[in-house]
């Protein structure tokens, strides 16, 4: 038995029968992420003392009979969430040095429930990106390559190396944040499986801010399985966080394998998007056809106000994230460049810490906030998101329990393929995910197939808030139906 | 409408970032090219619609307000480039 492909149920039922120690386990990972990370650069930040302690902590907790939900689980982190005493960078040159006094309310669950920190995450910068091309540490290659060839891929992004760790098996799971899409489409790219939970379902206290209004932290796992036992963990009330909800966290793994029949899944016309792969359309279908012969109803839907989403999502998450970045001056942590004064000194630091597209978005916000213009771009995009809410909000109360559609519009492309000379093309990527996040709603993307290169490709599940459980439950039907997936190992 | 150089320039002030001449160019072009298909926006009827702030599924909630954290100073500077007892040091604003 090779430990680093269990899953994280199978590795629990193991710990707990005694098969293997917790050390067993997490040395295992520790030996693959040695041997594989140099290849993939899926880890910025590699722990293994402080794991290796955690698994004897565990291994004394089984042995005494003290099992938590997570005991011995070895997990990455992505690179966004502070873990105290431990440096953590938001993959950007700003806060290469930065070692948070505290730690983050989602970690600290985790660590609470008995998990194992293997090591902190690559991610785009400050999780701006669909490729984890932007981070300042260098792009994560994906496991996954075209049949017959060895060209390298992008992971997808922001949450790119906690995609690839997992799919890679350097990690049993991962934590990743999720803005525009940023769990969903590179657990789609990497042919695993991601959840972006309800707004408001996971603390956002301790993750370095990005668009506050739409980020929300979210598992990635092999197995739908695996996100339900992770996010029982992560989820809960944090008095500070006041945008936490204060909703008891159900038992999701009681939602695997529960019945989907005669729950009525809405298929919105509006995603079917001219020019889109006909092997992404061919996908949709057999997806809708799994839900069914599973015994629930397909309905047609309409999501009128899809295309305008991911406009107004580059007028709402720039102009918070230009109010948010506004933090790193060079005065209380992070970097600092000197400059002849203190405006010359936040300037210098701003233009030497920042990346392109990160000062991109911080330009794009700041002038759709300043004086004249904040009516014609950000008032009307704020308008623009009540719409977009209201959209699901009719399909919900036409008696709609989830929505079912494609997660990305192709498999992953090749490092440095797009973007390079128009941001846009690479934005086009989160066109089916960006409109939960404007929503606050849950979304999960489930491998569903390979394409004709043997690339993987996700079906992303939307709910009502806070029905996280039906998200699993319509989640492992398509999971039972098309299978798992996992990369030809070339390494 | 399409920004020109003096513009990047006040946007690259207000976002306290320090732009070179020779990158004006390339950047007003990027900007320009996201604003331009950011446009689209305006075929949408906003009409006597509410703006959404946030994506709460429910009110905000309210506490008393009171201190509820602090008193160590030593981490909170733990992370400072420059400091000086404990207060932040930055270089002489007035002269």
């Amino acid at each position: 038995m090779n430990l680093t492909d269990l899953t994280i149920a199978s590795a629990r039922q193991g710990l707990r029968e005694k098969q293997f120690s917790a050390r067993e386990l997490t040395e295992a990972h520790l030996a693959a992420i040695d041997a594989l990370n140099p290849r993939l650069n899926a880890y910025v930040t590699v722990t293994a003392e402080r794991a290796l302690a955690q698994a004897d902590a565990a291994d004394a907790d089984l042995a005494a009979g003290n099992v938590a939900p997570l005991t011995g689980i070895p997990l990455a982190i992505k690179d966004l969430f502070c873990t105290e005493g431990l440096r953590t960078t938001a993959c950007s040159h700003i806060l290469d040095n930065f070692v948070p006094p505290y730690e983050s309310t989602v970690t600290a669950n985790l660590w609470r429930d008995g998990a194992v920190l293997l090591g902190k995450t690559n991610a785009d910068e400050f999780a701006m990106g669909s490729s984890n091309e932007t981070s300042y540490y260098g792009a994560v290659a994906s496991p996954w390559r075209p049949r017959g060839s060895t060209t390298k891929l992008v992971p997808g992004g922001s949450s790119g190396g906690s995609a690839a760790a997992v799919a890679a098996r350097v990690s049993a799971g991962a934590i990743g944040t999720d803005t525009g899409g940023s769990i969903r489409q590179p657990a789609a790219f990497c042919g695993i499986v991601g959840l972006k939970p309800t707004y408001g379902r996971c603390s956002r206290w301790g993750i370095v801010a990005f668009a506050s209004s739409l980020d929300q932290a979210g598992p990635l796992g092999r197995t739908v399985r695996d996100c339900a036992i992770l996010l029982r963990s992560m989820a809960g009330h944090d008095p500070r966080d006041t945008t936490c909800a204060d909703l008891p966290v159900p038992n999701y793994e009681a939602a695997i394998g529960r019945s989907v029949k005669g729950m009525r899944i809405g298929i919105p016309k509006e995603y079917r998007m001219p020019g889109m792969a006909a092997e992404i359309e061919a996908l949709w279908q057999r997806g809708a056809g799994w839900l069914k012969d599973a015994g629930a109803e397909l309905v047609e839907i309409s999501l009128p106000m899809t295309k305008y989403a991911l406009p107004a999502y580059y007028i709402v998450a720039p102009a918070e994230a230009s109010s948010n970045l506004a933090r790193y001056d060079g005065v209380r942590y992070g970097l600092r460049t000197p400059g002849g004064d203190v405006i010359e000194m936040y300037e210098q630091t701003r233009a030497v810490g920042f990346g392109k597209e990160v000062r991109r978005r911080i330009m794009i916000g700041a002038y759709v906030l300043s004086a004249g213009y904040y009516d014609a771009y950000y008032l009307r995009a704020q308008k623009v998101r009540t719409l977009i809410k209201r959209d699901f909000e009719t399909a919900f109360a036409a008696g709609a329990d989830a929505i079912l559609t494609p997660t990305t519009p192709s498999a992953a492309f090749a490092l440095g393929e797009k973007g390079r000379a128009d941001p846009i093309e690479m934005y086009l990527n989160d066109v089916f995910t960006v409109t939960v996040n404007m929503a606050g709603l849950p979304a999960i993307s489930v491998p569903a197939g390979l394409d004709s290169q043997d690339l993987p490709l996700g079906l992303q599940l939307i709910g009502r808030p806070f029905a996280e459980e039906t998200l699993f439950a319509l989640g492992a039907a398509i999971e039972q139906a098309a299978g798992s997936f996992a990369p030809e190992k070339w390494w | 409408m399409s920004l020109d150089a003096a513009t990047i320039r006040r946007i690259a002030t207000l976002a306290r970032i320090r732009v070179e001449e020779h990158e004006l160019a390339s950047l007003a072009a990027e900007l320009n090219g996201i604003l331009g298909w950011i446009e689209q926006l305006n075929e949408v009827n906003v009409d006597g619609v509410e703006p959404l702030t946030g994506a709460q599924q429910m009110a905000l909630k309210m506490r008393e307000d009171a201190v509820t954290d602090g008193f160590y100073a030593e981490k909170v500077l733990a992370n400072a480039p420059d400091r000086a007892g404990d207060f932040y040091a930055v270089p002489k604003v007035v002269e």
